[in-house]
């Protein structure tokens, strides 16, 4: 295999893993959603209808022509037609051959708790269906852009193989896989568009089907600030057509502010609530699964603040960059984030000043300390600029801290805390 | 005793009338760097502090004060232009420090970095800067936790790699030059750019590199180092006890489909002969097991 310049690839598959579960930093949209985008630029869809209630099913399916309807979850994450449901019923996608099949599957779907291999244990409480109309395939193909981080532009990724997992076709079988780097200057090229077409093995009105879905496609992903755009299966049917039959798109969060009409497809139930509510304060949130909050200032500092929690035994609760530019507000509703989660036994401060000013970190903690009514050990660490008046703002406002010096001494003294606590 | 800046480096602020590029300007200014210009559009002929000339373009910021080195302070949606700007002003050293610029903006940029004509290095964005300590603090680190000394230290995170600056500072060990390349998953000068760097300089006697999950950069520098250098070089990587498929913070800090573990590249790192820090608080250490200075 090459990429478009001639240049032999040895690592295709590093592409097909950019289908993060729910990322802070990525905004991904329902496949009914990104569905409607596709029409906006020409991609050719099924006729569908999303419904939150069974009234709507029933008026998406007098909508539909008659015959056999497809039922689908819409929930951020894969394998929802493998998946199974809370209360046993399976398949987060169901064909139904009738209206009330159509009608039984719905009922049995919305407001159920859908478990998949990428939502966890925990599932996604199906709030939205979206019911299509069947179509008889006659091949299903595999059709992806995505960002790539190595080549600095678009890449085009499809294969004859669709349908599947295409992690699981790029492992077992790359020479199946067509790989094509678009400039970000020059944009997808008529050649590249005929490359593509021809490894897909398309011919006559199907070849120039499919050369303008790309090209839409393509024209989406670059004008929407997506960061993958995947269609699988794409399919072509009996009768000829070639159609879009899901659609997956995730989008950069870094862009949206260009973008007030993707910010309305944010689907808020498809979120943490803690982590919505630090996004609120521009923090940086994710929940884990121990019992040792930490707020630190910087991504790289507060994951090495994560590791040493677990080198000296403890288990971090959460991930939490407190950023650059922290205010006292922001330090005071991380530290409130925090508290909320009920499995926290201890917190860990750890603040090396750049941008960020230890007495600024230091007033925010203590205002926080004050605010909600602090019952788990705090271990403050500070090291920066300002350090000397942080430390005496911590010192003087009677607030029950335990200072530490090195991050090292920091880890050890939340974790022998917390397990004194305990 | 450096890479890159010096004390003869003279240095424009884009984004100088800004809350943070004022901020970080009057910093670098008080560290003794030599600010000759600001640029922003519209306040060209205003003075900085009394001292900076204002500009209202780089390529009229270069003629008039000499600038080789530019500092962006720029918020995200305009900070990619900014670079472009100093790019056609054939500025050849640009640092961004802006965190959250567009991914396609970056794309866009990283082309540009590319090609033949272009003789700018980057270095970021979302990045802390770099120092050449008591000679030039072009970014936002704190000044005093360094010390001039024949340590390199590059690293994608910041306040991770003041963390190592100030154990190598308390144990006596100066640095050469200290670069944070930034947590973008596209960005200008790489790991393995800085280590070579700091390879062929003969003020910089070893090595300490900081990296993170996500991508293949300290892979990539590994065996660089493996093949190519001499020099006692120590690593940490950020991120072993993150959860796959999270970013952490960074927007190139996440692990996806087994790729970019903190597992491989720690593997990678233990496989060139660098020394290995056991935690965050043990960097420093890791290179003194291996270099007496």
């Amino acid at each position: 295999m090459v990429d478009s310049s001639g240049k032999p690839l040895d690592a295709p598959e590093l592409l097909f893993h950019k289908k993060p579960s729910n990322p802070p930093i990525d905004m991904n949209i329902h496949e009914y959603q990104a569905k409607a985008l596709f029409s906006e630029y020409g991609i050719p869809v099924s006729a569908g209808y999303p419904a939150t209630s069974l009234e709507e099913v029933d008026a998406a399916l007098k909508q539909l022509p008659e015959g056999a309807v497809v039922v689908k979850s819409q929930i951020h994450a894969g394998g929802r037609g493998k998946g199974t449901f809370k209360d046993g019923f399976k398949g987060g996608v169901k064909l139904a051959k009738t209206a009330d099949e159509a009608r039984e599957y719905a009922k049995a779907m919305l407001d159920n708790t859908l478990v998949t291999h990428q939502t966890g244990p925990e599932g996604r409480k199906v709030q939205t269906l979206y019911l299509t109309e069947a179509c008889s395939i006659a091949h299903e193909y595999y059709l992806a852009v995505v960002l790539d981080r190595e080549t600095a532009g678009a890449v085009i990724i499809a294969s004859r193989e669709g349908g599947v997992d295409i992690e699981t076709v790029a492992e077992e079988s790359p020479e199946k896989i067509v790989r094509v780097v678009v400039s970000p200057a020059l944009g997808l090229r008529p050649h590249q568009v005929r490359q593509v077409a021809f490894a897909l093995g398309f011919e006559g009105a199907a070849f120039k089907s499919f050369s303008r879905l790309l090209q839409g496609l393509y024209q989406m992903f670059w004008d929407k600030h997506a960061m993958l755009a995947e269609i699988n299966p794409l399919i072509t049917t009996e009768e000829g057509d070639v159609l879009a039959l899901d659609a997956k798109v995730g989008f950069d969060d870094n862009a949206m502010f260009l973008h007030p009409e993707l910010q309305v497809l944010r689907d808020l139930n498809e979120e943490d609530p803690k982590e919505i509510e630090a996004s609120k304060y521009n923090l940086s949130y994710i929940a884990l699964d121990g019992n040792i909050a930490c707020l630190v200032n910087g991504a790289g500092l507060a994951m090495a603040t994560m590791d040493i929690i677990k080198d000296f035994g403890g288990e971090p609760a959460n991930f939490l960059d407190v950023g650059g530019g922290a205010t006292e507000e922001q330090v005071t509703a991380a530290f409130q984030i925090i508290l909320t989660d009920p499995k926290v036994k201890g917190i860990l401060v750890n603040i090396f000043g750049g941008i960020m000013q230890c007495d600024i970190i230091a007033r925010g903690v203590i205002n926080a300390a004050r605010n909600v009514q602090l019952s788990v050990p705090l271990v403050v660490r500070l090291e920066g600029t300002n350090v000397k008046e942080g430390k005496r703002i911590l010192e003087e406002s009677g607030v029950s801290l335990i200072a530490a010096d090195s991050l090292a001494d920091a880890a050890k003294k939340i974790v022998d805390a917390v397990k004194a606590a305990s | 005793m450096s890479i890159l800046v010096n004390k003869d480096t003279r240095v424009v602020v884009q984004g100088i009338t800004g809350k943070a590029g004022a901020f970080h300007a009057l910093q670098c200014l008080e560290y003794g760097t030599q600010i000759v210009a600001g640029v922003t559009p519209g306040k060209g002929g205003q003075t900085f502090e009394g001292k900076v000339p204002v500009f209202n373009t780089v390529v009229d910021a270069v003629k008039e004060t000499g600038a080789n080195v530019s500092v962006i302070f720029v918020p995200p949606g305009f900070a990619g232009d900014s670079i472009l700007e100093a790019i056609d002003a054939a500025i050849p050293l640009v640092i961004c420090i802006t965190e959250g610029i567009p991914v396609r903006d970056m794309a866009e940029v990283k082309r540009r970095l590319d090609n033949k004509d272009c003789r700018t290095r980057l270095i970021g964005p979302n990045c802390p800067g770099i120092i050449t300590p008591g000679e030039c603090k072009i970014g936002i680190m704190p000044g005093y936790i360094h010390k001039p000394g024949r340590v390199g230290v590059v690293s994608r995170s910041g306040t991770l790699t003041y963390e190592a600056v100030w154990q190598l500072t308390e144990r006596g060990h100066g640095q050469s030059t200290c670069i944070g390349i930034g947590g973008d998953p596209i960005n200008g000068t790489s790991q393995l750019d800085a280590v070579r760097m700091f390879n062929e300089d003969p003020d910089t006697d070893a090595i300490i590199m900081i990296g993170e999950i996500g991508g293949n950069a300290e892979e990539l520098a590994a065996a660089y180092v493996k093949e190519h250098v001499k020099k006692p070089v120590a690593g940490f990587i950020a991120g072993a006890s993150a959860p796959p498929g999270r970013r952490m913070g960074h927007a190139g800090a996440i692990v996806s489909g087994g790729k970019g573990t903190a597992e491989a590249k720690i593997a990678a790192i233990e496989e060139a002969g660098i020394s290995m820090a056991a935690n965050p608080s043990d960097i420093a250490d890791a290179l003194l097991r291996i270099y007496k200075g």
